[in-house]
């Protein structure tokens, strides 16, 4: 099963680095990851999706913790959760499917971020179920270039994985 | 106040935290620290032969005292040299802090000359690690570092520096506290789980307890005696909890696993209550997980949650420090008997007789059991020791041999099993405990390891024991070789040089020994003698450490003795 976890973390040089080189080194399926800034100056916020049972992700958990800038991670896939992604996709568009490609961008709620010679740049940010099917869409159209930032993820209702328990942090 | 240069607010951080000794070895990049030494004779500087010599003896320090052992090494080769130590203090939970010194700060990512990047390299061998280009941060960042290091579950932590930072003046700002919001380590336990555990602890027919490197670190001696007196439950000690429980006490069982003894991991197959203390469940200690212990509930106290449920299913985890679980348990924990399972447990003992006629096969050859009958007779006589041993067969016999029956007196590398160990950490372990006799016994291989560190323990003066258990072999590779590759020994034959005219080269006594009855006068002789001595037992070649676990098979499976396996 796929788990989404959110993890704060002291916004330091090479923390990236420990984060995935402790993946790395204990063999963890990470499908995705995404790190920026979070509410709280010097925190980030970094979601992953990470393939297996829970006792693995619970595993994931417990390593996550042990590195010492990491401040709070939780498994928010059970909870009611906001999960989204941003697509940018570069298809293929000579003026005869132009409005075909722009009508299915807007029909998932996209829009055309940039128009080219023979292409139409798509931004999409929705479900990342929705950007998988956007993706199966316009595939026959011709992708030439495509990029995903990977699923970042909220829990709805009353902020529960704030950062504000650590705002003293530099 | 006034201004100091980086490298003196690191000696002055040094002694903020109490360090008396620090192991190392200089170099371009760490020359300023070096230079402001000589302004701090408080902190004594041993120079090793060879940086991972520095490590391995801030770790004997650091396992004898329980207090921060402290290495130096330079950028680049000597930084390196480091890495092995490192990543056996982690692997045995040893607080060490490495310092090394980087290229100057503009340079750093140009691949200047001795530039490695050694926060990369050790990132997943340390506890923490940091890389320091700013005078003004080496206060907190020292601060952090020691801190990290001995709390917790503890570990290496290393802190590189460029050498600008060393070099450059600062007023330095030494911080009152540690401000770590991430890094909060679970001391007292859950009181619920503690409740669960005294439930089962009641309930169960056939309990055991377990008791690992957890128990030695936080110094829980007390309250496992009587968490097994209470109950008469009886106590298998891991590799790394040896000498956390006396082994001449009516409730010790002694070790289990790979080398265990054969009624322990029978008892272990059996029990319906394994309480662990302080164990990480090593695969040399489990054997093939599946089949371990699989009648048992298990009640598993660790400070590190990660250890919880990481390669054994665990019933009732207990997160925290030992000795503060423990002593929360016993305001509860009513006394129970354990007799007619610690009596099971002794029939299945008594079936083999007495530790040396348990392995020694009967032969007229001279046996390394045979050395390790006298030695543990004529070490406990004297008391105040610590025994560091190497990695190999020599390491088990110890472990299997010796009667141990004090805390810290039993230093060795057992997660890493790093060869080359015993005598740098015996070097350690002597500043850490200057009264004591300390012994580094190692193998013919392992011991030519780090043979370099004679010449540290002359220029010391330190009066370190050495017996080496020559067997002409790598002999537990050799074993290895007999039992499982149709006795191919390939590449395990070892040739030595002349270990006394070695000794004698060093200026150090020594002296050969071939016969069983040799053994007491030779020991004797080394107890007589007040500087260092060493002993080279020429040992018969082929003997082998039974029992055992073939890697992978199920602990209940254990081979007794030559030539061909045979199964319990
Ligand atoms: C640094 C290192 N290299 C290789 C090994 C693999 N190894 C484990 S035991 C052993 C043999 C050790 O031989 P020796 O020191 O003579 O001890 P003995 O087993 O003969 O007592 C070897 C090579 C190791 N543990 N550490
Ligand atoms: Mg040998």
């Amino acid at each position: 099963m796929k788990h989404t976890v959110v993890a704060l973390m002291q916004d330091h040089p090479g923390v990236l680095n420990r984060v995935a080189s402790m993946f790395r080194r204990r063999g963890y399926n990470i499908d995705s990851l995404a790190v920026g800034g979070s509410e709280t100056p010097g925190i980030s916020r970094m979601t992953l999706v990470v393939d297996g049972e829970d006792t693995i992700v619970e595993q994931v958990t417990k390593q996550l913790y042990r590195l010492i800038e990491v401040l709070k991670v939780s498994d928010v896939s059970d909870d009611p959760h906001i999960a989204r992604e941003l697509v940018l996709a570069k298809i293929y568009a000579p003026a005869s499917k132009r409005q075909e490609v722009s009508s299915l961008a807007e029909a998932f709620g996209g829009k055309i971020a940039d128009v080219g010679q023979d292409s139409l740049m798509v931004e999409l940010t929705t479900s990342p179920d929705q950007i998988d099917n956007f993706i199966e869409l316009v595939r026959p159209f011709g992708i030439r270039e495509m990029v995903r930032t990977g699923r970042i993820a909220m829990v709805r209702g009353t902020p529960t994985h704030a950062g504000d328990a650590y705002v003293k942090v530099a | 106040m006034t201004e100091l240069t980086g490298a003196q607010i690191m000696c002055e951080a040094l002694l903020r935290e109490g360090v008396e000794v620090i192991f190392g070895y200089p170099g371009g990049c760490i020359m300023p620290f070096y230079d402001a030494l000589v302004g701090y004779e408080q902190l004594h500087h041993v120079l090793v032969r060879h940086e991972q010599a520095a490590g391995h003896a801030a770790e004997g320090y650091a396992r004898v005292t329980g207090k921060v052992g402290v290495c130096v090494a330079t950028s680049g080769p000597g930084a390196t040299n480091l890495v092995t130590a490192i990543s056996d203090a982690m692997m045995d939970s040893v607080p060490i802090v490495a310092i090394t010194g980087q290229v100057t700060s503009a340079l750093i990512g140009r691949d200047a000359f001795q530039e490695t990047d050694v926060t990369g390299i050790t990132q997943p061998i340390t506890k923490h690690n940091y890389l320091v280009t700013d005078v003004r941060e080496l206060p907190r960042v020292f601060k952090e570092a020691f801190h990290i290091a001995r709390t917790g579950r503890p570990g290496p932590v290393l802190i590189d520096i460029a050498k600008d930072a060393q070099q450059l003046r600062t007023t330095p700002v030494w911080p009152e506290s540690v401000n770590l919001p991430g890094y909060k380590p679970t001391r007292d336990g859950n009181r619920k789980q503690i409740r669960e555990a005294i439930k089962l602890i009641g309930m169960a027919n056939k309990p055991l307890l377990m008791i690992g490197r957890g128990v030695m670190l936080s110094e829980a001696f007390p309250e496992v005696r009587e968490l097994a007196e209470r109950t008469g439950i009886p106590v298998i000690t891991t590799l790394h909890g040896i000498g956390a429980f006396p082994e001449d006490h009516p409730l010790s069982l002694g070790m289990s696993g790979m080398h265990g003894w054969v009624h322990n991991n029978k008892a272990i197959q059996e029990c319906d209550l394994l309480f662990n203390i302080g164990g990480r469940f090593d695969d040399r200690v489990t054997g093939k997980t599946s089949t371990f212990a699989p009648h048992a509930k298990i009640i598993h106290v660790d400070i590190d949650p990660s250890e919880i449920g990481k390669n054994i299913r665990v019933d009732v985890p207990i997160v925290g420090d030992a000795k503060r679980i423990l002593t929360i348990l016993l305001e509860e924990l009513p006394a129970r008997d354990s007799g007619d399972w610690l009596l099971h447990i002794r029939e299945m003992q008594a079936v083999h007789a007495a530790k040396q006629q348990y392995t020694r096969p009967e032969t007229p050859q001279f046996m390394p059991h045979d050395v390790f009958a006298v030695m543990t007779k004529m070490i406990n006589e004297r008391g105040n020791y610590h025994i560091c041993t190497d990695v190999g067969q020599h390491q088990m016999w110890a472990a299997q041999l010796i009667d141990w029956l004090e805390p810290h007196t039993h230093i060795t590398s057992g997660g890493a099993g790093t060869m080359g160990f015993a005598l740098p950490a015996a070097v350690g372990a002597q500043f850490g405990d200057p009264g004591s006799t300390v012994w580094a016994v190692a193998g013919d291989g392992g011991f030519q390891m780090n043979i370099q560190e004679l010449a540290t323990i002359m220029q010391e003066g330190l009066p370190i024991k050495i017996a080496i258990i020559n067997n002409g072999y790598l002999g537990m590779v050799r074993q290895w070789q007999q039992l499982f590759h149709d006795k191919r020994y390939s590449a395990t034959p070892m040739w030595s040089p002349d270990f006394v005219k070695v000794a004698d080269a060093y200026g150090m006594p020594g002296m050969s020994i071939s016969r069983a009855e040799d053994v007491a006068d030779a020991i004797a002789t080394a107890y007589a003698t007040s500087g260092p001595m060493l002993l080279e037992f020429r040992v018969e070649q082929e003997a082998n450490v039974f029992p055992m676990v073939a890697p992978g098979a199920s602990i209940s499976d254990m081979i007794m003795s030559d030539p061909q396996p045979v199964l319990a």
